[in-house]
């Protein structure tokens, strides 16, 4: 409960500094343009929330997110697949991948830091290796008979129009929907309090006769799917994008997204609500630096310092409550 | 016997301590003289721990004073009592298992020269630590070895010779002997005598109080935070110790009310069984329906591993289990849950509770294909579980909602029991079922398997206490060197009879 009081402490801290820093950046438009894009690392975050929660850890979804857009693009483009079945096959790749890590995870009782650290390479890889650069455009001029689907798609997930104007922040909608369900096989269901159990105590869950190996290569199953999902929101978002840049770094994103919500990285802990708020934070933070003119180049030491004094911040809290209790 | 000197090494006077919410030490007093073994018992929660940490610098007293040879002392941390000569051997042993034992002997007050280069002696540290291993009966190979490959006894025997290098005065163990064998504990005696004759004075916690009667001087009893009682060298007996402890006598400490005694029909048959991992004789034996069948043996005589086998933990690679007569084909935990096969493991805290979590949590985890429905766990029927078993089993805790973590070994223990009777067990292995459980809490763990004997249930229960093993069991089956060495009715079941099985010897 108090780490989810920090997260929101932190959040009201920076709407009110970027409030400050120029009232234009809080207007409604920008508010929900900035929404939408929230949403886009929040349905990433989800995915590698659960999969900390269960005591691992996947540095792969960002390069999935990037392999997953080329993918999409290339699908529709080279190969004339339209984008319904298009997405279709995103998503199945995205859950092989995570079939895979899961298996090796648990079948071989590999790492999971090294076998994501490999996926990391290799997805990056074969995106630069499967296309250089994809986009809308290119889709609609190969095939000009994808455009209305490839449109209504755009509005329903993203929320855009043709041309590009934010109508609602679909992307936000579609994350508090995931975040519902993901909240409620979190803290409704059995599956969620196995994913607990597993992420404290390994060895007790097995005892308790719990499927640990099964819901584990399980987590990896959804976190990868839920990247190449946020690949397709990517594509449909952005004109166009470059294999070798597309969704870079977002697993470390992901990664302080949720532990910012309250995911303990030793697994066990966190909740679907910290989650989303703890995925809500970076994108704040990127809009602020842009607004106060500063070059986007200091965008990294300025997340890495709020995080460092959030995380003191957080040790001091809880060390005070530790002596209080 | 000589006449005790005119100032004990070790004096602590009306020592007080408390919590937030509770109050761990009330006026607290013992003493200790020069070269005596003084074993502090207590149930858990009596206040022993809390004591041997004040005197040892871990925390500060809130009242009374603690003086050390004549001289008050008031440590503010661990490191200063250690260099005034009295050492704390936690029961987590404390060493760094990555590194070697002579590393471990100096860690953290190497002789080293070069000035603030701090280069390490290693001439000095070896030759010192042979001398030191050499106190505690260790053979100087062990100096280069990592402590991870040394058996829990090593390790334990490092942590003394550890002390031993700091001019130690006062040597406190705490529960030293928890994770030895019946040979590393008499080693540890062994020493123990060796430090008595050196003049070292030892406090010596411990829950084994066949162990207290074998090596103390004198006993002080603790309970609810206060001197209990003393008892001089003559009078240490385990009746004596127990009655002082609980503050009443102990009658039916083994019951023996609600059950026949007589197995019926053989529920659980193991016919043949190997398992990965395990000896090449296979295993075999049965489990009757309303008997408490006892299984002894030494510490690695495979009856762990054996029951894991059983439960789905272990892959069987030969043999047949049998539940009622019926082919039983147990591929994981799941399988055997699901049979009304249940487990308590020897690991309560590795094993049998996710410790960070509620207690509710872990009562509910085995449950939850019981309680679950399209609309996910039901929040209500789960409630009304917690209340059951929390009420029923006098389970000591707040809330259901406190991790369990917090809870005394006892009442954890009864958590992991709560966990499986809600699902009705058909058989119940028991491993170790009361270690590490305060006496209070075993009467009621006792109690608790006659019932559950009384209405049927098939008891495997795998023990290393022997008085547990010959006061609770109806029949016993002796496990030696992975093999099922021999059986004995209760009518022969003597403590001799068992250890002439359990040491190889043949059955007559």
């Amino acid at each position: 409960m108090t780490r989810i009081l920090g997260v929101v402490g932190l959040l009201v801290v920076l709407y009110a500094a970027l409030y400050e820093s120029n009232p234009a950046a809080t207007s409604t438009r920008s508010l929900t343009s900035l929404a939408n894009i929230q949403g886009r690392y929040g349905v990433v975050t989800l995915g590698a929330a659960l999969v900390i929660i269960t005591g691992g850890i996947d540095l792969s979804v960002g390069s999935v997110v990037g392999c997953s857009t080329v993918l999409f693009g290339v699908l529709m483009t080279d190969y004339g697949i339209p984008p319904l079945p298009a997405a279709g096959l995103v998503l199945l790749f995205g859950a092989t991948v995570g079939l895979v890590n899961g298996l090796l995870v648990t079948k071989l009782k590999l790492q999971p830091f090294l076998v994501t650290l490999c996926g990391m390479f290799i997805f990056r890889g074969a995106a630069r290796m499967i296309g250089s650069v994809v986009g809308a455009q290119s889709v609609t001029e190969a095939h000009p008979e994808f455009a209305p689907s490839l449109d209504a798609m755009t509005l329903y997930l993203v929320g855009k129009d043709e041309k590009g104007a934010l109508v609602f922040p679909a992307m936000f909608a579609l994350l508090l929907g995931l975040a519902a369900v993901v909240g409620f096989f979190l803290h409704r269901t059995a599956y969620g309090r196995y994913w607990y159990a597993i992420g404290y105590n390994e060895q007790a869950a097995r005892y308790a006769g719990v499927n640990v190996d099964r819901h584990r290569a399980a987590v990896y199953v959804i976190c990868s799917t839920l990247a190449a999902l946020g690949g397709i929101l990517l594509f449909l978002d952005i004109n166009t994008h470059q294999a070798d840049t597309a969704g870079a770094g977002l697993e470390l994103y992901a990664i302080l997204g949720a532990v910012l919500g309250g995911c303990s990285l030793r697994g066990g802990e966190g909740t679907a609500v910290g989650m989303v708020l703890g995925a809500m934070v970076l994108p704040v933070i990127e809009k602020l630096v842009n607004f106060r003119g500063e070059k986007s180049t200091v965008i990294p030491v300025v997340i890495g310092t709020t995080l460092l004094i959030g995380t003191i911040v957080d040790e001091l809290i809880r060390r005070r409550s530790r002596l209080n209790r | 016997m000589t006449a005790p000197p005119a100032t004990p090494r070790l004096r602590a006077t009306a020592v007080g301590k408390r919590f937030p919410g509770v109050v761990a030490l009330d006026g607290v007093s013992l003493t200790l003289a020069p070269g005596e073994v003084l074993a502090v018992v207590g149930e858990n929660g009596a206040g022993k721990s809390t004591l041997m940490k004040i005197i040892a610098g871990v925390y500060q007293p809130d009242a009374g004073t603690v003086e050390l040879d004549g001289q008050p002392v008031q440590f503010p941390g661990p490191r200063e009592a250690t260099a005034a000569g009295v050492v704390l051997i936690h029961q987590e042993l404390n060493l760094a298992e990555n590194l070697t034992v002579t590393d471990n002997l100096f860690l953290g007050r190497e002789p080293t020269g070069g000035g603030g280069l701090r280069v390490l002696n290693r001439r000095a540290m070896a030759d010192r630590a042979a001398g030191l291993l050499a106190r505690v009966g260790l053979p100087a190979d062990r100096l280069r070895k990592r402590v991870e490959l040394l058996p829990p006894g090593e390790k334990q025997l490092v942590e003394i010779a550890r002390a031993l290098g700091t001019a130690v005065r006062v040597l406190i163990m705490d529960e030293p002997t928890s994770s030895l064998t019946q040979k590393e504990t008499e080693r540890l005696y062994t020493v123990i005598d060796a430090l008595r004759a050196d003049g070292v004075s030892v406090l010596y916690i411990s829950h084994r109080l066949a162990e207290v009667t074998r090596c103390a001087d004198r006993v002080t009893v603790l309970r609810d935070g206060k001197n209990a009682g003393e008892l001089a060298k003559g009078e240490i007996t385990h009746d004596n110790m127990v009655r002082l402890m609980v503050g009443r006598d102990m009658k039916q400490f083994y019951p023996k009310d609600k059950r026949s005694g007589v197995g019926g029909a053989p529920v659980l048959t193991l016919a043949g069984v190997r398992y990965r991992g395990g000896p090449d004789v296979p295993a075999s034996l049965e489990v009757r329906a309303g008997e408490i069948l006892g299984m002894a043996g030494l510490v690695g005589a495979g009856r762990t591993e054996l029951s894991e086998a059983v439960f789905g933990v272990r892959p069987l690679t030969a043999g047949e289990l049998r539940l009622d007569g019926k082919h039983l084909r147990v591929r994981g935990p799941a399988d055997a849950i699901a049979a009304g096969l249940l487990l308590v493991p020897e690991d309560r805290r590795l094993h049998g509770l996710v410790t960070e979590a509620a207690v509710g949590f872990n009562l509910s985890l085995p449950n939850l294909d019981r309680l679950g429905s399209l609309l996910g766990v039901r929040r209500r029927a789960e409630a009304e579980l917690h209340r059951t078993w929390i009420d029923r089993l006098r389970v000591k805790t707040p809330s259901a909602a406190q991790p369990a973590g917090l809870l005394s070994g006892g009442n954890q223990q009864k958590v992991v029991y709560g966990k499986w009777l809600a699902r009705g067990p058909r058989v119940l292995i028991l491993d170790e079922p009361t270690r590490g459980v305060d006496v209070g809490a075993k009467a009621e763990i006792y109690a608790l398997v006659d019932e559950l004997a009384g209405r049927g249930v098939a008891v495997w229960m795998i023990t290393s206490d022997m008085e547990e093993l010959l006061g609770m069991s109806d029949r016993v089956v002796v496990m030696h060197e992975g093999r099922v060495a021999g059986e004995l009715p209760r009518a022969r079941l003597t403590e001799e009879a068992v250890m002439h099985l359990a040491t190889g010897g043949t059955a007559t």
